[in-house]
């Protein structure tokens, strides 16, 4: 083979393979972890987080506006700390509040924002006042078990079964 | 008794010597190697050639692959899936044990069988013909005109290499799963793209490839110059280049996703 030729192919091999990185770059993945000059961070301390992992998503009205950054219990009151790397282009009043949702009945939580009124905005290094920990399935139907056997016979069964009707 | 207790551990003992030696004589060829390797950069054009023998021919098996462990993963991975309504997650599954696994190692596994081989023959079978020899008598360093540009032809081309495997599985994955199998072509690529990250999945796999691009192509070369110069000398080093790599490969795949994914 000519030098010439081995030189083109070359190319060409260089070429595919920077043409699949790019492809896995571009197509495949996407960069969710913010470099830390585009964002600042929030803390928001939960009761529970049930099943909140690093990495999972912020969204404020359904649109991701950063990633969980870090998740400890905080020694002395017991509460579970977690941080939120936030975008620095959004900004949220001090009153917001921050709660722990699901998507769909099994997907994975993230954490919903639901902006104020206020007109003073969050910080770096500020801690949402309101919070709302994670439905935790179990303590919903034993809570509605409970409701239930206290409630008697009398109100719930005939709707119960008008509604089977 | 006595005799046969000195007998029972000189047959343990000769072989752990010969491979403590050969080991050392490796890591001494390998600093030999990274002297000697400026030369094949500053004549760029003998690499060209290595990774035109060992990457570019080793394209078309790669894709080839790559395209059908992509479909196959599709598959099975769609059997399971759709038990548990989560079919639309295929494509995640598929880009993730591509990029992160069977890309850099399936790849590599190829790699080694295919230019491996190929490199620990030519090299082994110009020893036992006394080129190496021919050479050095002219005063050419047999280590820096024939071993360092192999070497780094495939240090060079093993990435580019994983990189098409995992985008050729993804595209094979992409064909069986939205064509064939009737996925939403949308949530097939947006669950993917929210759920591989460049950095942490995609890097990190490139990472694994250039270390056992380094491991591939040192075991080669290695397995070359150390061949017994006869005919069944080389293609003795020829089978054990393929083990050997194999068996580095998968243990050096376990070490490094250890470092890599743990806790995460």
């Amino acid at each position: 083979m000519k030098r010439g030729m081995i030189d083109f192919w070359v190319g060409i091999f260089a070429a595919a393979g920077a043409a699949a990185l790019l492809f896995l770059a571009v197509q495949v993945s996407s960069q969710s972890t913010l470099p830390a000059s585009q964002s600042y961070e929030l803390v928001a301390n939960f009761e529970n987080i049930g099943g909140l992992k690093i990495r999972a998503p912020v969204k404020s009205a359904g649109v991701v506006v950063g990633r969980v950054s870090s998740i400890e219990l905080d020694p002395q009151r017991y509460v579970a700390r977690v941080r939120l790397a936030v975008e620095s282009r959004y900004q949220f009043s001090t009153d917001s509040s921050a709660e722990i949702l699901t998507s769909g009945l099994l997907g994975e939580q993230y954490i919903g924002l639901t902006p104020g009124a206020d007109d003073k905005m969050l910080k770096a290094g500020d801690t949402f006042k309101i919070t709302s920990s994670a439905i935790v399935l179990e303590q919903l139907i034993s809570r509605f078990l409970f409701s239930k056997a206290e409630g008697g016979d009398k109100n719930t069964t005939p709707e119960a079964g008008k509604e089977l009707k | 008794m006595a005799d046969f207790l000195v007998r029972f551990f000189s047959r343990l003992g000769a072989p752990f010597a010969r491979s403590l030696v050969k080991l050392g004589f490796a890591c001494r060829f390998f600093v030999a190697l990274l002297r000697h390797s400026p030369t094949s950069f500053l004549r760029f054009n003998l690499t060209m050639r290595e990774i035109w023998f060992a990457g570019v021919l080793s394209v078309l098996i790669i894709v080839v692959s790559g395209l059908f462990v992509g479909m196959v993963l599709a598959l099975q991975g769609y059997e399971t899936l759709v038990r548990f309504g989560a079919s639309s997650s295929l494509g995640v599954l598929v880009a993730l044990s591509l990029v992160r696994e069977l890309g850099p190692v399936v790849g590599a596994l190829l790699f080694a069988s295919r230019a491996g081989s190929a490199i620990t023959a030519e090299i082994g079978l110009m020893k036992a013909t006394e080129q190496l020899a021919a050479m050095e008598l002219m005063a050419v360093n047999p280590v820096a005109r024939v071993v360092a540009p192999r070497f780094w032809g495939g240090v060079i081309s093993m990435p580019l290499l994983a990189a098409m495997f995992s985008a050729m599985g993804i595209l094979g994955g992409y064909l069986v799963g939205v064509p064939l199998l009737g996925l939403d072509e949308g949530s097939f690529w947006s669950q993917m793209q929210s759920a591989v990250d460049f950095r942490l999945d995609v890097m990190n796999g490139v990472i694994k490839s250039a270390f056992f691009g380094v491991a591939v192509s040192l075991i080669a070369v290695f397995e070359g110059y150390d061949a017994p110069p006869t005919a069944e000398g080389v293609s003795g080093a020829t089978t054990r280049t393929v083990v050997t790599s194999a068996l580095v490969i998968l243990a050096l795949d376990f070490v490094l996703t250890a470092f890599m994914f743990r806790g995460v």
